[in-house]
């Protein structure tokens, strides 16, 4: 997706630093800072900017790989780089436990959780006697290579800088793959990516874990650039700074969490160094300037300074049309199932004292368009729910080619085979068309995160992208396929759903008015392509309030009012059902 | 443990219980209002804390100078947002409310520092100075920036908690300090002796619990205040100004830290960076309460003040750890407990 040319002449350029004849030794022990920070703050980046899961307990983390390696270095005497994957597990393991409880929290509870958390950890690390309590753990072996020490900070700087870079690298395969569309997903609700198969606790959970290693690993190489720790950079104020700092450079970016690293460490220190020279006396004159600095920066570049100069350079001009001759593996139907493709028998949803949908029960059968119409709150989207799982039914039963699925969670209704659009559109604004459609072919990709980082996952995702590209052809949207689907009129953006949900390969469509917001030819073309899909062998089930497309498209029409079934029948029976005018009109005709 | 010792830890809890229900109580209707979590609800406890200390002491506080300097600024920005239709009545207001008041009170305190004043004075001008300084705060950091995220507030209101953490150490120097009791004399009954400022706590918390339910419940500017937390955009299609409905938030908020700060100030020695970490208590219970409910926070800040109390008692190097940890069962049993919802979130 991203030219990887910028990233090597970044690459060789902070190769080259060291090397710059009478570079000041003090520039290279901030850009070390600025590499350990960066870390932690990429790790926040697909936290916080990119999952929406705010933690202000990354400090906690850095604590846990410092201490890790800083314990067994000098307590047992391991080597420094046996202790490297010791001081990520122990922060992966810890993030697993943290995770476990504070991911589930919602909303603001889950910041305030992370800050609790946070503040808790740092008193532990000061009172614990095997950590050295508040004078810290010290003479912490240097990081070494056969007989070369990297004492220095010059020395040090290769390996925090390799991490750096690898790491965003993996972080940016990671986003760029099938995991990562998923945890892009993630901030805007849970609904729309569980329709589509995402298990997004899990999703959660890694995004957790992946920022908490990331952490770690700054922590392993804060102890063996400082050769000592005590608890203080590990404490809530420095949990505070990171998110802030991922915030200021522009927190949906992975290079943003670097850029926002080197503001406030540079920022920093300027103003440690030459403010006393202008305001002589005070102590914490930095600390007043620097937040007020914060928060003008603020006002001025609310979404970080990142995407602020990236929008001085020219707009990227479309990524490349994926190729759509790969096929990915299509559903098996097994050509003697029982016509009866989805049975609902007296379903029946109450919240509290409503009655949402009351016993109602109707069938789509295979190779039929079924409408499901009636006045608004009708109970029409709930029963959608009730069917995709997003509701569980207070009684009744739902069943898809014969297996009863009423308390079968959305992950496993769509893989069934049905598949899903919302009334209210459910796209990431940010992400490209291309991107969300294929969410809807989550399922039908195999590659983990492991392997998206290490960019093992190519030839799944061509495949994927691949159909997702064919699905939006489909639908007539080919030219929109790098836009962002933010940019799409509202109309567009339906059928960019309907696409999504072509992309599962499903049995049975369910469309919540899919022709709202549609121009006439729009609609007329929507129509024809529900019938070729009928042809071809797919049910669809819609909720629609365009009579005239309804009535001719439909095979067959539910009439629901009040959460009551009222009627059933083809259109021409529909139409002239006295009860159906009754409800639509008010009086009896 | 005999009883003396508990029921000493007892009224030790509920003491610092209310207090930490008044700043919940603020963080909640602050947050419920502008979307903003109040970290520097504890410089508000410690700029008031302080103000009252010094002035007691006779000294000038420098928190008067800042209200004026942070006044002008709030001036400068409700001019350059109205550059457009700048209007006779409207920059008078602003003058007045940004300008002149400051100026006047920085005078009277200028001219009744000199004099160790009385404590009423000293109370009263505290109070006025720190309610000045949340108004201007909100005007110059946070209402710029009425639209933007949570997050992106949330990291604004770090940005402000710095600034006056630092502003703190100019101001009162790194000592700490303690100010005179408000209400003096003690009287005991049975094993427990009451102090004058407990009992003042004591008061002060319920006065405000119960003011603050009547305001929101019976006056129209309380219920806009609601509604705004309610729906920001609802409320601006009724008439309410938004704006109008966050200075008033702060407003309350600073009065309410500043007051705290003023009552516990005679009983313990408070630094300039002391409020944070009180501020972050009464958090602990603004969480345990939802965010949103009143009642529950001050059940939920005097739970905690006893917790600490006990836990400082029982195992006083992990009396921190205890009370922040406090809140991961509450969190768990609260997001399990919601209804797994759809947030649409910005």
């Amino acid at each position: 997706m991203q030219s990887r040319l910028p990233i090597l002449i970044f690459a060789l350029l902070m190769a080259a630093i060291p090397f710059v004849p009478g570079m000041p030794p003090f520039w290279i022990v901030l850009l070390d800072n600025i590499g350990l920070t960066a870390l932690v703050a990429m790790g926040l980046v697909l936290l916080t900017g990119v999952g929406g899961l705010t933690s202000f307990g990354q400090a906690a983390f850095v604590g846990f790989g410092a201490y890790t390696t800083a314990v067994l270095s000098t307590a047992y005497g391991v080597s420094p780089w046996l202790t490297l994957p010791l001081s990520l597990l122990v922060s992966g393991l810890l993030a697993v436990l943290l995770g476990l409880v504070t991911v589930r929290l919602s909303g603001h509870y889950l910041p305030l959780g992370t800050l609790a958390w946070g503040l808790g950890l740092f008193y532990l690390f000061s009172k614990l006697e095997f950590l050295g309590r508040n004078d810290g753990i010290s003479a912490i072996p240097p990081l070494s290579i056969g007989s070369f020490k990297m004492l220095s900070p010059g020395s040090i700087y290769y390996a925090i800088w390799v991490a750096v870079i690898v790491s965003a690298l993996l972080t940016m395969n990671l986003l760029d793959s099938r995991t990562g569309r998923a945890i892009r997903a993630l901030r805007r609700g849970h609904v729309a990516a569980e329709a589509f198969g995402v298990h997004t606790p899990r999703a959660k959970m890694l995004v957790f874990i992946h920022a908490a290693v990331l952490a770690g690993l700054s922590g392993w190489l804060y102890a063996h650039l400082q050769r000592a720790v005590n608890p203080t950079p590990f404490g809530a104020q420095a949990g505070i700074e990171y998110l802030f700092i991922a915030v200021v450079g522009g927190a949906g970016y992975v290079w943003g969490g670097v850029l926002g690293a080197a503001i406030v460490v540079v920022l920093k220190e300027v103003l440690q160094s030459y403010l006393p020279l202008i305001l002589p006396g005070s102590g914490q004159v930095e600390t007043i300037v620097f937040g007020i600095m914060l928060v003008a920066l603020l006002q001025l570049a609310p979404g970080g300074v990142w995407p602020w100069l990236m929008s001085f350079l020219p707009e990227a001009t479309g990524g490349k049309k994926p190729d759509t001759s790969l096929k990915l593996e299509q559903r098996t139907r097994a050509p003697g199932q029982s016509s009866v493709l989805l049975q609902v028998e007296k379903a029946r949803k109450q919240f509290g004292g409503v009655i949402a949908v009351n016993n109602v029960s109707f069938d789509v059968q295979a190779r039929e368009i079924v409408a499901l119409i009636g006045p608004n709150g009708a109970g029409k989207s709930t029963t959608f729910n009730l069917i995709t799982g997003v509701l569980s039914a207070t009684s009744g039963s739902i069943s898809v080619l014969g297996n009863k699925v009423d308390r079968a969670p959305p992950q496993e209704i769509v893989k069934l085979g049905i598949s899903r659009t919302f009334q209210h559109v459910k796209l990431v604004p940010d992400m490209t068309v291309l991107e969300n459609v294929a969410i809807g072919a989550h399922l039908r990709g195999h590659c983990g995160p492991i392997a998206s980082m290490l960019r093992l996952d190519r030839a799944d995702e061509a495949k994927l992208l691949a159909e997702a590209a064919r699905q939006i052809e489909r639908v007539g949207l080919g030219e929109q396929m790098h836009q962002l689907a933010g940019s799409l009129s509202l109309g567009q953006q339906r059928i960019v759903e309907i696409a999504r949900a072509l992309c599962v390969d499903p049995m049975l469509l369910l469309l919540d008015e899919p022709a709202a917001g549609l121009r006439h030819m729009e609609k007329q073309r929507l129509a024809t392509l529900l019938r070729e899909l009928r042809d071809g062998g797919m049910s669809v089930l819609l909720v629609e309030h365009d009579m005239g497309f309804v009535m001719n498209l439909a095979d067959r029409i539910v009439v629901l009012d009040f959460g009551t079934k009222i009627a059933e029948g083809t259109p021409a029976t529909i139409k002239t059902n006295p009860e159906v005018i009754k409800a639509y009109l008010g009086v009896a005709a | 443990m005999n009883t003396t010792i508990m029921l000493f830890l007892l009224q030790d809890g509920i003491t610092n219980g209310a207090i930490y229900a008044l700043l919940g109580l603020a963080l909640v209707l602050v947050f419920a209002v502008t979307r903003v979590i109040l970290i520097p609800q504890g410089e508000f406890v410690t700029y008031g804390a302080l103000t009252y200390a010094s002035l007691a002491a006779g000294q000038m506080p420098g928190t008067a100078k800042l209200a004026l300097a942070l006044g002008i600024g709030a001036f400068a920005f409700d001019m350059f947002a109205a550059r457009k239709a700048l209007h006779g009545r409207l920059v008078l207001r602003s003058v007045l409310t940004n300008i002149v008041l400051p100026a006047v009170v920085l005078a009277l305190t200028i001219t009744f520092a000199a004099q160790k004043p009385p404590v009423a004075v000293c109370i009263a001008l505290s109070l006025v100075i720190v309610a000045m300084i949340g108004l201007y705060l909100y005007r110059i950091a946070f209402q710029p920036l009425a639209h933007t995220s949570v997050l992106v507030l949330l990291i604004a209101s770090v940005g402000v908690h710095l600034a006056l953490q630092g502003l703190g150490l100019l101001f009162f120097g790194a000592e700490g300090q303690r100010g005179p009791a408000v209400l003096s004399g003690s009287f005991t009954a049975g094993a427990l002796r009451f102090t004058g400022q407990s009992i003042t706590v004591y008061g002060i918390t319920i006065a405000f619990i119960v003011g603050l339910w009547l305001f929101f419940g019976l006056t129209l500017y309380g219920k806009a205040l609601r509604a705004t937390a309610v729906n920001r955009l609802g409320a601006r299609l009724a008439g309410i100004r938004t704006t109008l409905s966050g200075q008033i938030a702060f407003l309350l908020a600073s009065v309410i830290g500043a007051l705290s700060g003023i009552m516990i100030v005679p009983i313990t020695t408070l630094y300039y960076d002391s409020g944070f970490l009180i501020g972050l208590k009464g958090f602990v219970a603004a969480i345990i309460g939802g965010l949103v409910s009143y009642p529950l926070t001050a059940v939920a800040a005097l739970f905690v003040g006893l917790v600490e109390a006990f836990s400082s008692f029982y195992a006083s190097n992990y009396k921190e750890v205890i009370v922040f940890m406090l809140l991961i069962p509450v969190l768990l049993l609260r997001s399990l407990a919601a209804p797994a919802v759809e947030e649409e979130k910005d």
